[in-house]
C-alpha cells in the first residue's frame, strides 16, 4: 500500500482553537445542486442569551473574516476584527445583546470548506467543493440558529459580503429577522467587483504551486498568488485620498529611489506586508470560491429581476450604511437597497458616513458609524422588549 | 419637550393612523409626535447625517437625502401625506419638488416663509439691501434660501402644478397659526409664513 500522502492545512489554523463548533448532520442543499454532509459550522458567541430568547444579533462577516468578530484571533493574536463596534458598552452592546458570528460555508476557520476533508474520499475538498453561494452561506447560519435553538434575532449585522449575507436573510427568512443593518454593500456584485476578483483568482491559479488546487496534497501553497491577490484587493477596500494621505510618494527605508524594483516607496512595502501576513491565515481555495460567491450575488435575480420583490411585504426594519469614499460598493448602490425596500412601504433607515477611508471604513474608528448603529439597535431593542 | 407651534399646527391636520412622509424631518420631532399621539407610520428624509442619527436613535426611520433628488424614487400616492415644512425655499427646483410631493402623498403640507411680508418689503424698500429677518437670518451670497416666494407666488405656483388648496394658515413670528384665505393680499402682507394643505390630481 502506498504511503498516504501527507495532508497540509494551508492555513497555520491547523490547530489553532477555533471557538465553538458544531457538526449537522442534516445536509445543507445548496444553490448549485449539490448537499454538503455533514457539514460542520464553527462560530462563536458573545454575551448571554436571555429568557425570552430575543437578545440574539448574528453578525456576518466580510470575504477574509471569520468568527472571530470580537476577540483575539487564534493565528495572529490581533483583536477581532470589530472589536471596535461589538463588546462590553460598545454599538453593539455584548452586556445586553447575545452576539453570534459563524464562519462562513467554504471558509477556512473551521466551518466546513474547500481545506477541509471530503468524507467521501478522504482528502482535501479541493476543487470538488462544491461552489457556495450567499444564500448557502445564509442557510447553513440558519441551520445553525435552529441548533442554537434560537427562532428570531434582533438584528443581522454585516458589512461587505457581510452585509450580502444580511439582504440576504432579509430576503430568505423575513419572519426571522427583526431587523437588519446591511453596511457598505449592494444587492449585486458589479461588474468592476467581479473584473477584481478575476484579477485574484487569476493570480492564485497562476501560480506554480497551486497545482490545480490540490497544493495540500503536494505539500505545496499558492502564497505568491494569494498574496497578490490580497494585494490587489486591498487597493479596492481603501481610497485615492486616503492611500495619498497616508502614504503619498513617500519612499521606505530610504533617502532616494533605487533605480531597481525593490520596494522604493512605502506604499508598495504596506501592500506587500498586507499580501504576506494575509497567507497565514488564509486558504488559497477559500479565496477562490468566497469570492466567487460574492460575484454570483445578485438578489434581484432570484426575484425576476425586481430588486424590490425580493423584500415584499417585509416587516422587517432596515438600516444601510454607507460611505462617501467607497467606491467598491458607493453609495448609490446601497441606495438602490433602499429604494427598493420604500418602494415596498418596508421600514428603512439610509445614511452616509462622510469618510476617505474608502470600503474598509467600515472595520474602522468611524464615530458616527457607531453612533447610528447604537441608536438603531437600541431603539429596536427597546421596541420588542429586549 | 413641546413640539414647535408651526410643526403643532401641522400635526393638528394630520388624521390618527395616517402614513406620513415628512421631507427634512430635521431631528425627527414632528414624526415622534405623531407616532405617540396618533398612532402615525412615519418615515423621514432628512439631509444632514447628525439629525438622520438622532431620528435614528429615536426609532425613526429616516432616509439621508435630498428632496431634490430623491423623492422620485418613492411610489405614487405611497403616503396620505407629504409634508415640507420650511424647506421648499431652499430646494433647488421648487416646482418639481412640489410636483413630487403631491404624486407620493394623497395630500401635501407645505410650509413656508413669506417674503411678501411688510417688514420685508419695507427694509428692502428704505433700506436697499437684500432683507434679513429673524427667520431668514444670511447674507444674499450664503443664504441657503435660494427660492424664496411669496405667499401669492406659492399659490401660482400651487395652481400651475395642478394642485387644490384645501386649507391655508398664516403664521406669525411666534409660530401661532390663524386661517386665511390664500389667495386674499392681506395675508401677503400680514403674515410671516404659511401652512398649506393640499391635494394633487389623484
Amino acid at each position: 500500500m502506498a504511503e498516504l500522502p501527507k495532508f497540509i492545512r494551508p492555513v497555520t489554523a491547523a490547530d489553532a482553537e477555533i471557538g465553538h463548533a458544531v457538526t449537522l448532520d442534516t445536509p445543507l442543499t445548496l444553490d448549485c445542486g449539490k448537499t454538503l454532509s455533514p457539514i460542520t459550522i464553527a462560530y462563536m458567541t458573545y454575551g448571554t442569551l436571555n429568557a425570552a430568547r430575543s437578545n440574539a444579533v448574528l453578525i456576518c462577516h466580510a470575504l477574509t473574516g471569520d468568527q472571530f468578530a470580537a476577540s483575539d484571533h487564534p493565528v495572529t493574536g490581533k483583536p477581532g476584527w470589530w472589536e471596535t463596534m461589538v463588546g462590553p458598552g460598545k454599538p453593539i452592546d455584548t452586556d445586553r445583546f447575545f452576539v453570534i458570528c459563524s464562519n462562513v460555508v467554504g471558509g477556512c476557520m473551521g466551518t466546513t470548506g474547500p481545506a477541509e476533508t471530503n468524507p467521501e474520499t478522504g482528502k482535501p475538498y479541493g476543487l470538488s467543493f462544491p461552489v457556495v453561494t450567499i444564500r448557502d452561506m445564509v442557510r447553513a447560519q440558519a441551520m445553525l440558529l435552529d441548533h442554537l435553538g434560537i427562532e428570531k434575532v434582533l438584528s443581522v449585522i454585516g458589512g461587505s459580503m457581510g452585509g450580502m449575507q444580511v439582504l440576504q436573510w432579509a430576503a430568505s427568512f423575513p419572519e426571522r429577522v427583526v431587523s437588519a443593518v446591511p453596511i457598505a454593500c449592494a444587492a449585486r456584485h458589479s461588474a468592476q467587483n467581479i473584473a477584481f476578483h478575476e484579477v485574484g483568482r487569476q493570480a492564485i491559479m497562476a501560480d506554480p504551486d497551486w497545482k490545480n488546487g490540490t497544493y495540500q496534497l503536494h505539500g505545496t501553497m499558492p502564497a505568491k498568488g494569494l498574496a497578490v491577490a490580497r494585494m490587489a484587493a486591498h487597493i479596492t477596500y481603501l481610497s485615492e485620498a486616503a492611500l495619498q494621505r497616508k502614504f503619498g510618494r513617500n519612499l521606505q527605508n530610504r533617502e532616494q529611489i533605487s533605480f531597481g524594483f525593490g520596494p522604493d516607496f512605502q506604499i508598495e512595502s504596506y501592500l506587500r506586508h498586507q499580501g504576506m501576513t494575509f497567507v497565514d491565515r488564509f486558504d488559497a481555495n477559500s479565496y477562490l470560491y468566497i469570492t466567487r460567491a460574492m460575484d454570483y450575488f445578485d438578489l434581484a435575480a432570484e426575484q425576476g429581476g425586481t430588486l424590490a420583490e425580493a423584500f415584499h411585504g417585509s416587516k422587517t426594519r432596515f438600516l444601510i450604511v454607507s460611505f462617501t469614499s467607497d467606491w467598491l460598493f458607493p453609495t448609490s448602490e446601497n441606495k438602490l437597497v433602499a429604494h427598493a425596500l420604500n418602494a415596498n412601504a418596508a421600514t428603512v433607515s439610509f445614511v452616509e458616513i462622510e469618510t476617505d477611508r474608502g470600503h474598509d471604513a467600515f472595520l474602522l474608528d468611524e464615530p458616527e458609524m457607531f453612533t447610528t448603529v447604537r441608536g438603531f439597535l437600541n431603539a429596536v431593542a427597546n421596541t420588542v422588549g429586549a | 419637550m413641546s413640539l414647535r407651534p408651526d410643526l403643532a399646527a401641522i400635526a393638528e391636520m394630520i388624521p390618527v393612523g395616517a402614513r406620513v412622509l415628512d421631507v427634512g424631518c430635521g431631528d425627527g420631532a414632528l414624526l415622534e409626535h405623531l407616532a405617540t399621539t396618533k398612532q402615525v407610520d412615519g418615515r423621514g428624509i432628512e439631509l444632514i447625517q447628525q439629525k438622520v442619527n438622532a431620528c435614528v436613535a429615536r426609532g425613526l426611520p429616516v432616509m439621508q437625502g435630498d428632496a431634490d433628488t430623491d423623492l422620485i424614487e418613492y411610489p405614487a400616492a405611497a403616503f396620505d401625506i407629504s409634508i415640507l415644512s420650511l424647506t421648499i425655499q431652499a430646494t433647488r427646483n421648487p416646482s418639481q419638488v412640489l410636483g413630487q410631493l403631491l404624486r407620493i402623498g394623497r395630500r401635501t403640507i407645505i410650509s413656508l416663509p413669506n417674503f411678501g411680508h411688510w417688514r420685508i418689503r419695507v427694509s428692502l424698500l428704505l433700506g436697499g439691501r437684500m432683507p434679513r429677518t429673524q427667520a431668514l437670518d444670511y447674507e444674499w451670497y450664503d443664504t441657503p434660501n435660494i427660492h424664496l416666494c411669496t405667499i401669492a407666488d406659492f399659490v401660482a405656483l400651487a395652481k400651475s402644478n395642478g394642485a387644490s388648496i384645501e386649507r391655508a394658515l398664516a403664521l406669525n413670528e411666534a409660530g401661532q397659526t390663524r386661517a386665511m384665505r390664500a389667495e386674499a393680499w392681506g395675508p401677503n402682507i400680514l403674515a410671516e409664513g404659511a401652512i398649506f394643505l393640499l391635494h394633487g390630481r389623484h
